[in-house]
């Protein structure tokens, strides 16, 4: 079974929500992403999300355009996180989700790297820039694999769009809480939790909401209306400030126990 | 059959590789936009403006002295540098402006390289009274510095973006990240035939005026079709325009002319065609300047507007189907065409057009004196005069 599939199944048992946190592979290194996720793990999180640094990252609000090319200033490649995956693996069961754009995928090959990718020990795919209308040449590898494709819904998405997204997507349906790109401000939680509940009539997905969750009362909120919380660019920046003072496990882990502790059911 | 598909595609190339939160955007625009087309009251507005705003029809002109400089075929410039604001870019402007209008959003944003885009959708955002903000790389801000104060004085807002190479291509993720962000009440007026569908098909449809005034302005004066046609490729609005008439005319060659920079070899280019695979970026799957691990290269070319590491994916089709022929010149090949022009025709040319012209330099001496070739000359050169000053070390 997928290791998404038994998080989420295990934490409904409990009453509890995913806490999902992305990261930049490589940023600052390969070597310190893997000891950031082994941290992001004992502070809490249920799900790690890596970014995989892309050159013209169209969904990415600065904080995680910055990341993206520190990773590729390092030396960041899909197939040196792969490495990097199998490698967390001796000492990790935590679901580990890729985030990529697509043309990183496409240049790899699609059929090579779901195999590589499943092998290594990767869970799940999270490409922004393919919707569903265009994955027909990753569905087949990546079924075959038995890794979870997600897509992504957003406030604009209509009902329609909302049908079809909800039933492609798997592992988890990633609602975009903002009309807009990652690392804007959370606005409307009302607006949200009605998204979700409109989501949650096409498909029995776990529905996690990410896109603007910047805070530990941030992270309360959305909890409270959907199955995870995804935090990515105030992580980011915090890995940013701190990836050359020393202090940056400390800092991440410390931030991510204040989400983890505002999202426990009261 | 006629293409794109109804994915957008042609053949494998194009499609809509979007986030979600533009997809409902492009959906509607696709239904509007297939709507409108059909719409005789649009196309009798477009028809309007295109006639008494942008000047159309353009002149075929036929350059004496440069076929006689050359001393083969028979030189035809396409006069699109007489277009209002200097460049064909306006006929899509104009086309999109009024589909925002239809769609009620009262907002405009565009991307822009050389500037001319960014001109001409500032220039159509101003008669029409819509809001307008052009983002535009730093690179190309400091090299195209007069059609900056241009869009200004149009009263449009110019957003430097500092990111990657700071050029077209970091302009256009600007745009489709606040496309991203307003969508509700913006249109991303896309300059090129490049992009999610509908776009490449829409803004070829909108373009296509300049093929078609050609082809019968080309039969009139000569009793018969060309045997050539030449157009600069940048992501290859221009080309399209002259070429889409034309596709079904078998024996007319097409050629497309991509920047080579300071050549192939020195990596330093923009020819996705001699130097690219197929990949996606920005929406579209089309060839693509990438390395292994499919990042995308950062480009070189002295003209602004041609500086772009993909290309349309019409054009990745009509290359793969062997319909049309790529190739590129380089900056100093392009110089010396600018100079040439406007020695012998009196006419300077953009310097994107100026590598369309330099490609002519090479094709026509080759060609019999009875042929006829006609190149688009998709812009004027006003706006390059003062890079082109300082590339030959004169102080103005």
């Amino acid at each position: 079974m997928n290791r998404l599939d038994q998080t989420f199944g295990r934490l409904n048992a409990r009453g509890e929500k995913a806490l999902i946190t992305y990261i930049m592979a490589g940023d600052p290194s390969l070597q310190e992403t893997e000891q950031l996720v082994l941290e992001l793990e004992r502070a809490g999180a249920d799900v790690i999300e890596l970014g995989v640094p892309f050159s013209d990252p169209i969904a990415d609000g600065p904080v995680i355009q910055k990341a993206a090319e520190r990773g590729l200033q390092s030396g960041t490649s899909l197939r040196r996180i792969l490495e990097s995956v199998r490698h967390l693996r001796v000492s990790t069961q935590i679901p580990i989700v890729l985030m990529a754009y697509y043309n990183n995928i496409h240049a790899f090959g699609e059929a090579e790297f779901c195999r590589i990718a499943a092998d290594a020990g990767v869970d799940g795919l999270i490409v922004p820039d393919m919707p569903p209308d265009e994955a027909g040449p990753l569905r087949g590898p990546a079924g075959e694999a038995g890794l979870h494709l997600i897509f992504l819904l957003a406030p604009t998405s209509t009902a329609s769009r909302r049908a079809y997204v909800a039933k492609e997507s798997g592992g988890f349906v990633y609602y975009v809480s903002i009309t807009g790109i990652t690392g804007a401000k959370l606005q409307d939680v009302a607006g949200v939790r009605e998204n979700v509940a409109k989501i949650r009539k096409h498909t029995k997905t776990p529905v996690a909401v990410g896109f603007g969750v910047a805070t530990p009362e941030d992270a309360a909120r959305v909890a409270q209306v959907a199955d995870g919380v995804i935090v990515g660019s105030a992580i980011v920046r915090r890995v940013g400030e701190h990836g050359q003072d020393g202090r940056l496990v400390q800092e991440v882990g410390a931030f991510v126990r204040s989400l983890k502790e505002a999202m426990q059911p009261a | 059959m006629a293409i794109p598909d109804r994915h957008g595609r042609f053949g494998p190339y194009g499609g809509r590789y979007v986030p979600e939160t533009l997809m409902p955007a492009l959906l509607e625009l696709e239904e509007v936009y297939e709507r409108t087309r059909r719409d005789k009251g649009f196309q009798a507005e477009l028809k309007h403006y295109l006639k008494e705003y942008v000047g159309r029809p353009t002149p075929l002109y036929f350059a004496q002295r440069l076929t006689k400089r050359l001393g083969g075929a028979k030189i035809y410039l396409k006069r699109e540098d007489l277009c209002h604001t200097g460049a064909h870019k306006i006929n899509n402007a104009i086309g999109q402006a009024l589909l925002a209008r239809r769609m009620k959003k009262p907002r405009l944003i565009a991307e822009t390289g050389a500037g001319q885009h960014g001109v001409a959708t500032a220039t159509v955002a101003a008669m029409f009274g819509l809001e307008c903000e052009i983002y535009m790389g730093t690179e190309d801000m400091q090299r195209q510095a007069l059609n900056v104060f241009r869009m200004r004085l149009l009263g449009s807002t110019v957003t430097g973006v500092d990111a990657g190479s700071r050029t077209l291509k970091d302009a256009i993720s600007e745009a489709m990240r606040d496309w991203t962000t307003n969508v509700r009440t913006t249109h991303y007026v896309l300059g090129s035939v490049l992009g999610a569908h509908p776009y490449p098909m829409m803004i070829r449809d909108f373009q296509s005026v300049i093929g078609r005034e050609a082809r019968k302005q080309i039969l009139a004066t000569e009793g018969r079709l060309p045997d050539c046609l030449i157009a600069c490729v940048g992501g290859g609005s221009n080309a399209m325009g002259l070429f889409h008439a034309f596709v079904p005319d078998k024996k007319v060659r097409m050629v497309g002319v991509e920047a080579g920079g300071l050549g192939v070899e020195s990596g330093k280019h923009a020819a996705r065609f001699a130097g690219g695979r197929p990949g996606v970026l920005q929406g579209t799957m089309t060839y693509l300047l990438q390395d292994e691990n499919g990042q995308v290269n950062l480009t070189h070319s002295v003209s602004a507007g041609l500086d772009y590491a993909a290309v349309g994916p019409e054009h990745s089709y009509y290359k793969e189907t062997n319909r049309a022929q790529y190739t590129s010149v380089t900056d100093d090949e392009a110089l010396e065409a600018f100079d040439l022009l406007a020695r012998e025709e009196g006419i300077m040319p953009a310097l994107e057009s100026a590598h369309a012209i330099a490609e002519v330099v090479k094709c026509a001496p080759k060609m019999k004196k009875s042929q006829i070739l006609i190149v688009n000359l998709s812009g004027r050169g006003d706006k390059d005069v003062q890079q082109v000053a300082r590339i030959k070390g004169v102080t103005l």
